[in-house]
């Protein structure tokens, strides 16, 4: 029983102190964020690395997933119509609204996010992040604020990319698996299709990338204790940060709905 | 002038620094001895304020980096230091000349298109030429360490903190280190405080000798009062003798230590 409630208590403990670091890192970034210049130099390396990083699999991976949608909507659609109704609408509305953006801040964690939370943490237990502070500059304007920049530029781009890929998915499949016309297709799309739906998608693209990039950097400068830290603390930043995802998926788009932006 | 006060440092059940007093004077270089894992590094960080210590408290020029309200002073706190760091901690994503220059950004108002001019001249000082370009992985751990030292000593800061300069490195080249260091005194006035464990670099560049042991300071002086000293303890590890009443207080304090938890 006291065991268990060792347990208990060391793990609120713990999450308390993590609660309240992360919040300092949130309270630093805003005050670097307004203090100090940008580096943009830093920020744009960063951009690159991320779009170069995430684009191939963010487009393949929608492009899969518009296909699969196409495929099972046509399929239901054919059984229960006899006639594959409506998949331009269906497609582009999930990809549009809610799998485009989620589908690509998860590609985006596990690459880029992974390989900011692997770079800080080798910084930090290796005194470079100390090494930042003798020098004159501050690991959370060097190094944390470029990154979350760079996720919040690059990030909505990505996730536009995946709309457009993941609807010519479901449209190579609508056209040579169940021989819908292009015009039916895009009728489907542009008839339906408001730029309110696009939006809906598009903000949950900035809410994505400002948790990805806080949780990577956090894990990053919290890392301790050598290779197998880093190790540790890099999949913790990436488990964290879907997880993140899906519960902020949600949030988001409660208050989207609230706002009638649907 | 560096004062610190009575500085405690724990890290978590262990009690590192058990109440530090040593102060520095403007223009003295001050040399800590003491043994291995005996808290040097830790008063070092603590001086720079990359740790806080617990209770006590170290002022330089009079400013408590405890009372900085804001993060901006605290930087403006940091910035009067070069440290260098045991490991070196060079940015392993940076050229040499980068990593040289890197905190004149930070620290000066010099134009970065004298940066590579500047970083090969520190370079030299160092002992070292034609690595500008090179990566800190394709360096030795001693050429590493004189990059480090170069960083650190760039921006010609007021203060520098070495730990320990010349480990890792030849006789002649500790020796070309000590009279770096001696000249950064002499020249620029420069306050330090150096860490080693390299007798012969103590003696020769140190105003003034502490030694650290069981988290307190055992004793300063000159180097002579350090030659000639009547306390067996810094007798043994002057002289570098296996026998002596250190060994035998390093196994009571480890339980003691233990005892703390
Ligand atoms: N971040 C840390 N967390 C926990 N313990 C630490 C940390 N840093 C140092 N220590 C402990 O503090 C003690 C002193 O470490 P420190 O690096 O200051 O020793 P040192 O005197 O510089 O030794 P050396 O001469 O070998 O460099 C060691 O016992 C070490 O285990
Ligand atoms: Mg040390």
């Amino acid at each position: 029983m006291t065991a268990l409630l060792d347990v208990a208590g060391s793990w609120f403990l713990e999450l308390a102190e993590t609660l309240g670091r992360g919040a300092m890192l949130v309270r630093s970034t805003a005050f670097w964020l307004f203090r100090a210049r940008i580096e943009w130099r830093q920020t744009l390396i960063q951009m690159v690395r991320i779009g170069v990083d995430s684009f191939p699999v963010t487009a393949a991976t929608s492009l899969f997933t518009g296909m699969v949608l196409a495929l099972e909507t046509g399929s239901s659609f054919r059984s229960l119509f006899n006639e594959p109704l409506f998949t331009g609408t269906i497609v582009s509305f999930a990809i549009v609204k809610e799998l485009g953006p989620v589908m690509t801040a998860l590609v985006v964690a596990g690459r880029a996010g992974a390989s900011v939370a692997a770079e800080i943490g080798t910084m930090q237990v290796t005194e470079q992040i100390d090494a930042l502070y003798t020098l004159g500059t501050d690991p959370v304007r060097y190094l944390v604020i470029p990154r979350v920049l760079a996720f919040i530029l690059v990030l909505p781009f990505l996730v536009v990319i995946s709309d457009f890929s993941g609807i010519l998915g479901g449209y190579l499949v609508a056209r040579v698996k169940y021989q819908i016309p292009p015009s039916v297709f895009w009728h489907d799309i542009i008839d339906t299709m408001r730029v309110r739906h696009f939006m809906h998608g598009y903000i949950k693209a900035y809410v994505f990338a400002v948790a990805v990039s806080l949780i990577c950097c956090y894990k990053g400068v919290t890392a301790r204790g050598g290779a197998e830290g880093v190790g540790k603390s890099t999949t913790q930043a990436v488990v964290l940060s879907m997880v993140a995802i899906f519960v902020l998926d949600y949030l988001a788009t409660a208050v989207l709905v609230a706002l009638g932006i649907t | 002038m560096i004062e610190a006060k009575g500085v405690v440092k724990r890290f978590g059940p262990r009690t590192i620094l058990r109440g530090v007093d040593i102060s520095v004077a403007t223009g003295e270089t001050l040399v800590i001895i003491g043994g291995s894992g005996c808290g040097k590094s830790t008063f070092l960080k603590c001086v720079v304020g990359l740790l806080r210590p617990e209770e006590g408290a170290v002022t330089v020029d009079g400013q408590d980096i405890a009372r900085c309200g804001n993060e901006a002073e605290v930087a403006d706190y940091r910035r009067r230091f070069g440290y260098l760091f045991q490991e070196g901690a060079l940015f392993d994503s940076m050229t040499i000349w980068e990593n040289v220059t890197f905190g004149l950004r930070y620290l000066t108002d010099i134009p970065p298109a004298r940066y590579r001019r500047l970083a090969r001249e520190k370079l030299a000082m160092v002992g070292l030429k034609d690595i500008e370009d090179f990566r800190p992985a394709e360096l030795s751990g001693g050429m590493k360490k004189r990059v480090a030292l170069a960083r650190a000593i760039a921006a010609e800061p007021s203060y520098i903190l070495y730990d320990e300069p010349t480990t890792g490195l030849d006789p002649i080249m500790s020796d070309v280190i000590n009279d770096l260091i001696l000249d950064l005194q002499k020249q620029l006035k420069v306050t330090s405080i150096v860490v080693t464990h390299d007798m012969k670099s103590a003696y020769k560049i140190a105003s003034r000798i502490a030694m650290l042991h069981e988290g307190r300071v055992l004793g300063q002086g000159s180097s002579d009062d350090f030659k000639a000293s009547a306390d067996p303890r810094i007798h043994q590890f002057v002289n570098g003798l296996s026998q002596g009443p250190i060994k035998m207080k390093l196994k009571d304090y480890e339980p003691d230590a233990a005892e703390g938890a």
